[in-house]
Formats: structure tokens, sequence, C-alpha cells
């Protein structure tokens, strides 16, 4: 997958999580947490998301990694994936 | 017979506006269907039916604000038919007529008198419900020009829909009304939106059902969407909703984000005042070691795909219920000067809105579910109450609440309880803390817990034996 489409993947996530937010003016280096007021569940809910699109598995460990938009791209682009 | 009312969808609701209803006169229905949706000042609110049988006529129009109680139908034993039974609309007779744009033409029995708060209006002479007078207004209908053919001179619904202006129908139909209304039908259906409307599954499937083009359909949801109601209104009462001489109020208001944001922080401002008004608070906390939980909850995670996995949260609602049935006097509600404990523990879960405000609807018999049916509960009705779309039972009756302020980071919550419930439990965040124990100081995961009581329940000891209670529970996590 390339950056773009794991991007894409992650804002999809989010629009299902926050349908209300508007996903364009998100600033993608700033935490998701703080700019759509994310909880534990949300959090989870985006894992799970990303998990279906990709195949990707993601360690609770790792859930921090994903704070950001960004850093959601750049942790799934080095992360192996699994059939899904 | 059976009666559908009004529920009370919380202490602090006094009225409720029917958004939707999910049933047809004739449709058999099952206890704990649901048969309609209410909007309240907190959300929208999908209705069950606490008894099977069959509904016989839907007496509250969609849109109408109602009182806690009102009847809004009835509801006929299991089996039953429907004396008139409702005109066919596709099939209808006679191929140029409009079709017949309500059910049965039956009588409209009137409610209880107190339950519709509307003031008389002045048509002293004829008998008639204020459910048909409302519709009479709603189709800009003037009650004296109306022929009365129900019983004993009453008129019924069936006359006022006669006496409707036809307006707005795609074919020019020749009007079959006897009693033209005088009054001037602006003969204007509301603009269509451009594109596809927004509207409820339900209407999408009544429409397609009816040959109803919901483009042609005024929608009086929520933002403008189309839901059932509309649809089954669609031939008459699609143009008198923007009237501009009509004297009640047009069409159900569709809420926006701002008007709901202000309501609900009106109920729940009404709540909290009558919270702190009326219930002599007390509070203990506790701090709880989690090293135990965290390490069970890690290793259970690690072999569960991503869909299964547990939140901590999980846990500590679990531990709570639990003590919840060890403390009866703690779950349970005021009312009337006296304390009544429930005979289950529906555990109350706050769960915050996008956008500000608050939910607390019920997680039923919590105390009974196993960690994965918790979790599954917990998902479910966090993403429903985000979406705006928790049952009634849901939002009547938790018995105690649980409220986790742990993600915002806070380490103490001091809650407040909503009445007439007796007892509110907050969990802060869990971090890693210096813990000393046996003589070692160590870093930790803690929470701390605390619980708002009702003193005129219970005591501090009480109170204090409730926290303990959930730290031992914590330290088995596999026995929760």
């Amino acid at each position: 997958m390339t950056d773009q489409e794991l991007r894409d993947v992650v804002l999809a996530a989010l629009g299902r999580i926050a349908p209300e937010a508007d996903l364009g003016s998100l600033d993608p280096d700033v935490d998701l947490a703080d700019q759509l007021d994310l909880d534990s569940m949300d959090t989870l809910n985006l894992v799970i998301g990303i998990h279906e699109a990709t195949g990707i598995e993601i360690p609770e460990r790792d859930y921090p990694k994903l704070a950001s938009i960004d850093a959601a791209v750049a942790y799934l682009a080095a992360r192996p994936r699994s059939a899904p | 017979m059976g009666e559908f009312r009004m529920p009370s969808l919380g202490a602090d609701m006094e009225s409720g506006t029917l958004l939707e209803w999910r049933v047809q006169p004739g449709d058999a229905v099952h206890k704990g269907d649901i048969v309609a949706v209410v909007d309240t000042d907190k959300s929208a609110i999908e209705v069950e039916i606490f008894e099977s049988g069959v509904i016989g006529e839907l007496l509250v129009p969609v849109g109408d604000k109602v009182p806690v109680g009102t009847l809004l139908a009835t509801v006929l034993p299991p089996g039953a038919t429907l004396a008139t039974p409702p005109a066919a609309p596709p099939a209808a007779p006679a191929p140029a007529e409009v079709p017949a744009p309500r059910a049965a033409p039956a009588e409209v029995p009137a409610p209880p008198a107190a339950a519709v708060a509307r003031a008389a209006a002045p048509h002293a002479s004829h008998l008639v419900s204020p459910v048909v007078r409302h519709l009479a207004e709603r189709l800009g209908v003037d009650l004296d020009s109306v022929a009365p053919t129900g019983a004993g001179g009453r008129i019924t619904r069936a006359d006022v829909e006669r006496a409707a202006p036809e307006v707005a129908a795609p074919p020019p139909a020749p009007a079959p009304a006897p009693a033209p209304a005088p009054e001037p039908s602006p003969a204007v259906a509301a603009a269509p939106a451009p594109g596809r409307p927004r509207s409820s599954p339900y209407a999408r499937r009544l429409a397609a059902e009816r040959g109803v083009d919901l483009a042609d359909v005024a929608g009086s949801g929520p933002d403008g969407a189309v839901v059932a109601g509309d649809v089954t209104a669609a031939p008459s009462a699609a143009a008198p909703a923007p009237a501009p001489a009509a004297p009640a109020p047009a069409a159900p208001a569709a809420r926006t984000g701002a008007d709901r944001q202000a309501s609900m922080r009106r109920a729940i401002a009404a709540s909290m005042e009558r919270s702190k008004r009326e219930i002599p608070h007390y509070y203990v906390g506790l701090d709880i070691e989690l090293g135990a939980a965290t390490a069970w909850l890690d290793a259970a995670n690690a072999e569960r795909p991503v869909a299964e996995r547990l939140l901590p949260a999980v846990l500590l609602l679990k531990a709570a219920a639990l003590a919840a049935r060890a403390l009866p006097e703690l779950n349970g509600f005021w009312v009337d000067g006296g304390f009544r404990p429930a005979d289950h523990v529906h555990l109350g879960v706050a769960v915050s809105l996008r956008g500000g405000g608050l939910v607390a609807p019920a997680i039923h018999d919590a105390d009974t579910l196993g960690l994965d049916e918790l979790m599954a509960a917990l998902r479910d009705l966090v993403g429903r109450a985000r979406a705006g779309r928790l049952r009634s039972s849901e939002m009547a009756d938790p018995t105690i609440t649980v409220t986790n302020l742990g993600d915002q980071g806070v380490t103490t919550v001091y809650a407040v309880i909503t009445p007439p419930q007796v007892a509110m439990v907050g969990f802060g965040r869990v971090a890693e803390r210096p813990w000393a124990e046996g003589g070692m100081v160590g870093p930790r995961p803690v929470v701390t817990a605390t619980l708002a009581a009702d003193h005129r329940v219970t005591d501090g000891l009480r109170g204090a034996r409730f926290l303990t209670t959930i730290d031992k529970l914590l330290h088995a996590p596999e026995d929760l």
C-alpha cells in the first residue's frame, strides 16, 4: 500500500468514528486525541478499522504510535501485513 | 385494550417529540420491539413496547411534542385484527383517486384529558378529540366546516382528512372532499432538496411500497430527513407544512446541532440542580493498585484479534457492577421520600458526546455479563449513544452510574449523583504511580476510585465498603 492509500484508510476509519468532523481540516501532524476528542473506545475503533481495511495487526503497546495521521501512516507503512 | 404511552426516559424528562413511527396500525408487535423514535432534550431515543399485541391506532402524529404519559397508540391483544382494516393504499379501487393518506377511518378515542396539554380550541359545538383537532390544525382545516360522521356527532380523523385541501398530489385527482376547506391552500410543496434527500431506512421502504418519490416529500426529521410519518402523510400533508397562515407550529422543528446542544445543556442543568438541591452527597475515595488487573488484561489482549480486545474500563465496570450487587443500599432509587432498592444492576455508563454534553444509558444486568459480553455491550452502547440511537429501556432505568474520566487524564472524579439514583462511581486515569507495599516502593498502575453517595440512604462506612469491594475484585481479575 502506498502512503496515500494508508492515509485514506486512516481518514476513512476516523470518518466513521467522528462523522461530524471535517477531516480535510485536520492537521496531519497534530495529536488526533486533541483534534477529535478521541477516547480509548475511539482509539480501539480506529485500530479495528485499520485492521479491517489492511489486515495490519496493531498490538496494544503500539497504540501511542497512531497519535497523529502522519505518525499512523509512517507506522503502518513499516508494519508487516497478514492477509486481511 | 393495551396502551402505548410516551415513556419517561429519565427523571428529568417532561415531554418528548414523536420523530418517527416504526409501525403501522395492524402490525403485530412483540415485547421489546422498537415501535417509535422519540426526541428528548438529550437525544433521539428508540422506544420499545412493553407488551405484545397488535398496533391499533396511532394517536399522535409525527412531529407532536407531548407530555410523558400521553397515550401514543392503542395496542390490541395478540392475534387481533383491526375492525376496519387500513385502506390498502396501492390497491385503491378508484384508480384516479389520491391514495388514502392514513389508515383506518375509525374513530379516534380521546386520550385522557390531562395527558394532552393543549388549550381547548373554540369548537365547543363539535365533539372532537385533541388528536383530531391537532390534525386539523396541521392540515389547515377549519373544524366548523367539517361534516362529522363519527358516533354521536364526533368529527373523526377521516372527516378531517377528507376536508383537507388536496394539494401537492402528483396526479390532479378529483378531490373527493365533500366539504372543501375554505382556507386558501398554499399549493406549493416544499422545495425538493437538490440531490437525494436524507431519509430513514423505514421511510425509504415505505416510500417504495407506496410509490412515493422521496424527493417530493418534505422531511420533518432531524436536519430535514424524511421519516416514515412524512411518507405516510405525503399526499396531503406535504404542502400545508410551510403554510404561513397556519396557526399551529408548522413542520416539526428539525433540530440543529446548536439547538440540540442548548436543550441538552438545559436538561443536564435541571437534573444537576435537582441533585445538588435535594441530595446530601458524601464522598469517599480509594487508590486501587491495578498490577494484577493490568497484567491479566495485557496477556488476554495479546492473544486476541483487535476486534475482541478488552478495554481497562470493562474491568472497572464489571467490578463496580458486582460491588453494587453486594451492597444493595447503593443500587436503587430515592422515590417518594424513601429508598427503593433495585432487584438487578443496570449499570449507567456516562458517555460523553462529541461536541459536548453527555448521556448515561444503562447496560442491563451488567453484574451477570462476562467480560466479553460487557465489552460488546459497551462498544454498542457508546456507538449508539454518539449516533443518537439509544433505546428507551436503556435511558429509563440505570440503577447506579459509573463515570470514567480516565481518558481525559485526570486522577480523581468527584461525581454528582443523577436523581433518583443514590450513588455514582468515578474512575480516574490508570497511571503508573509510586506504590508502597511490604516495605518497598515501586511503580505500579493505579486508579483512583471515588463514590458519591446519597447520605439519606447510606453512611460513609457503606460507601467505603463499596470501594474496598471493588479493590478486592480487581485483584482477582480472572474471576471477573
